[in-house]
């Protein structure tokens, strides 16, 4: 992982989650299994952060990039992941210690004056009810597909 | 005779509280409160997941049981282990970096309920409507407190980085010490921004002080009970969050017992089970299920120690208690003052520990005769957070229990909780969303963790639902929408 910066062409991709939690650790999964993946030309691009969430302060820490990419765990939600844009029309969220990430990208707007380009790469998860620290076998496989679709989104993107 | 049916009126779950939790509040015939209920989604099967693992890793695995409070599991787990692998005693640099990596915790933690959870319903009002009782209005109308409540926040982050190691799942407590120190470079870094940090302490505490001296009547009147409080005090009496021995005081303030062994808790303190709560409720022995429940966490701590050891926060401590008259103060809504005069504690502590050379130093772990069995006790933010184990002779946990804050916090919330729908609820045939507000506000000062670390997106927003006495849904409203993304 290297972490010198380039300027604002800079992409900050933040995976929170439980790895505690059986497949809420997707986000923080994933970004191990990126920092390995990673091709070598784009590492200077690219900073790689794990959380169990995402928290008031890192809206500072969203203040240094032109894009972030948020990756979490989903729920209910498209198989194998799905790839949108934050809408932060939609209003944020604080709803108990953690906040969502239209909320972060609002309260680095609002204090800031800074509005990163955000997306949510949610990949579906199965199991979430106990502590295993360990995804379901579908999970690794939704996880390998969204690094490919990701990597390759990257490459275009610094191409 | 009235046909009228009696009901239960759900909420589900609540915002801006940790985790999930469900509030069913049941009404007599009369549409009178005879009862409500805090449930908790409590995952008991964290004893069972560490069942098996080896000692030396208890540590960093505790911290997959909650994502607000890691650094408290990691810490008590790290105590109970030093009795197990025989020391009772750490090194200095040992002991003052662990105090060093707690206080940082217990400030950003306590930081970011006041500035982020509560300081909506302080500001803007219990009855003001949800699209203005947020954050992001407090940001906007104040921009200048929510960024001191992120600089602060960040700033307690920072000495966890520092001490821990890293920000998050940190390793540096090991059983029989630390595995590192604190560097010069790590130490002027984290000295450069101190002062400010004691100076915004003090700001805080001012604006809560104020706020419970121009809001007195509200505050008497809302979830305002006797009880019984319990925290850890340090051999003189006074404020130790790290470590020290048990005391219990009753309402008047007297003493139920006093530096009591923690190893010892189990003879003082008992787990009541209820059918309709996943969560124990503990209870003193020596008082019994009906009085013997407690209250822990900041408001227990400002009425159950005799002092702070730190100038600032001690005159603080005093004129709180002056303020209730030195009796226990029994007010719900005190929470915050009270979490705030930790905060500037907190800060004054890392201040004092920054400039201590025995951070450098280079004597880390000790060892001793081996044990088979580890209590240790922590002050959390949230309160007393127990933990024990037993370990088998090839090092793997045998048994674990622990005794989180929450719930030993649990009755007290259950009080409030019943108290505040005895008083806005009674003789209404519609909940409206203040009402729901002043429920989720009572809760929400005792800061509770329910369960806290899943997450993923797609969860439920906050529910409302209305039965009938025959259990069938007669009515449903939602408080607000979670997020879009992948629903």
């Amino acid at each position: 992982m290297n972490n010198s910066k380039v300027a604002t062409t800079y992409t900050w991709i933040i995976g929170y989650g439980n790895p505690g939690r059986q497949d809420d650790g997707i986000g923080p999964c994933f970004i191990t299994r990126l920092a390995q993946r990673l091709p070598e030309h784009l590492s200077p691009h690219i900073s790689l952060q794990e959380n169990y969430q995402l928290t008031v302060e890192d809206a500072l820490e969203a203040c240094d990039y032109q894009r972030i990419i948020f990756v979490d765990a989903s729920l209910n939600g498209t198989e194998p992941f799905s790839y949108q844009p934050v809408d932060t029309r939609a209003g944020g969220e604080f709803g108990s210690h953690s906040i969502s990430p239209a909320g972060l990208i609002q309260l680095c707007n609002t204090l800031y004056q800074h509005q990163p380009e955000a997306s949510i790469l949610g990949i579906r998860g199965y199991q979430f009810d106990d502590f295993e620290e360990k995804l379901s076998p579908q999970a690794q496989c939704n996880v390998e597909a969204a690094l490919d679709f990701l990597i390759t989104t990257l490459e275009a993107h610094y191409a | 005779m009235t046909t009228q049916k009696a009901r239960v009126v759900e909420i589900s779950p609540l915002t801006r509280v940790e985790g999930h939790g469900k509030v069913s509040i049941h009404l007599d015939e009369n549409q009178q409160v005879s009862e409500a209920r805090l449930h908790i989604v409590e995952f008991r099967g964290f004893e069972r997941f560490i069942q098996g693992r080896l000692l030396w890793e208890v540590p960093v695995i505790v911290q997959r049981l909650c994502g607000i409070c890691p650094v408290s599991h990691h810490l008590a787990a790290a105590k109970a282990m030093d009795q197990i692998v025989g020391v009772d005693q750490l090194t200095p640099t040992a002991e003052k970096m662990r105090r060093l990596m707690h206080y940082g915790q217990i400030l950003q933690s306590n930081v970011l309920h006041f500035f982020h959870l509560s300081s909506p319903d302080l500001l803007f009002g219990f009855s003001a409507p949800s699209e203005k009782r947020n954050i992001f209005e407090v940001i906007k109308e104040f921009p200048e407190l929510a960024k001191k409540g992120i600089l602060m926040r960040k700033y307690g982050q920072e000495v966890i980085q520092a001490t821990a190691g890293k920000k998050i799942h940190g390793t540096s407590a090991i059983p029989g010490g630390i595995s590192k120190n604190l560097s010069l470079a790590e130490r002027d870094h984290l000295l450069q921004d101190i002062e400010q940090m004691i100076q915004w302490s003090q700001e805080a505490v001012v604006l809560t002080r104020e706020y419970t001296e121009n809001h007195l009547g509200l505050i008497k009147g809302f979830a305002h009970f006797k009880s019984n409080h319990m925290s850890l005090v340090n051999a003189a009496g006074g404020m130790d969050l790290y470590d020290g021995k048990l005391r219990a005081i009753n309402p008047e303030g007297d003493k139920i017992f006093d530096h009591m062994p923690v190893h010892q808790f189990d003879q003082f303190i008992q787990e009541e089970v209820k059918p309709w709560s996943y969560m124990k409720f503990p209870f003193i022995r020596s008082l019994g299920q009906t009085d013997g429940w407690y209250r822990v966490g900041p408001l227990a701590r400002m009425n159950t120690v005799d002092f702070i050891d730190t100038p600032l926060a001690n005159q603080e401590h005093q004129a709180f208690r002056q303020y209730f008259d030195h009796q226990p103060c029994q007010m719900t809504l005190a929470y915050h003052w009270a979490r705030m005069i930790e905060v500037l504690h907190c800060a004054e502590k890392i201040r004092e520990l920054l400039n201590d050379t025995d951070l450098q130093g280079s004597d880390l772990v000790l060892k001793g005769e081996r044990r088979e069995e580890g209590i240790a006790v922590i002050e959390a933010p949230r309160g007393s957070l127990f933990h024990h184990y037993k370990v088998n002779e090839q090092d793997q946990v045998t048994y674990c229990n622990l005794i989180v804050s929450t719930t030993h916090n649990n009755t007290a919330m259950n009080h409030a909780v019943t108290d505040v729908a005895r008083t806005y609820l009674n003789g209404q045939n519609e909940i409206t969303e203040a009402m729901l507000n002043h429920i989720e506000v009572a809760v929400r000062a005792y800061d509770p963790c329910l369960s806290c670390a899943t997450h993923a997106l797609g969860q439920m927003p906050l529910k409302v639902e209305l039965y009938d006495a025959d259990n069938t849904l007669i009515s449903s409203a939602s408080q607000y929408v979670s997020q879009a993304a992948d629903e």
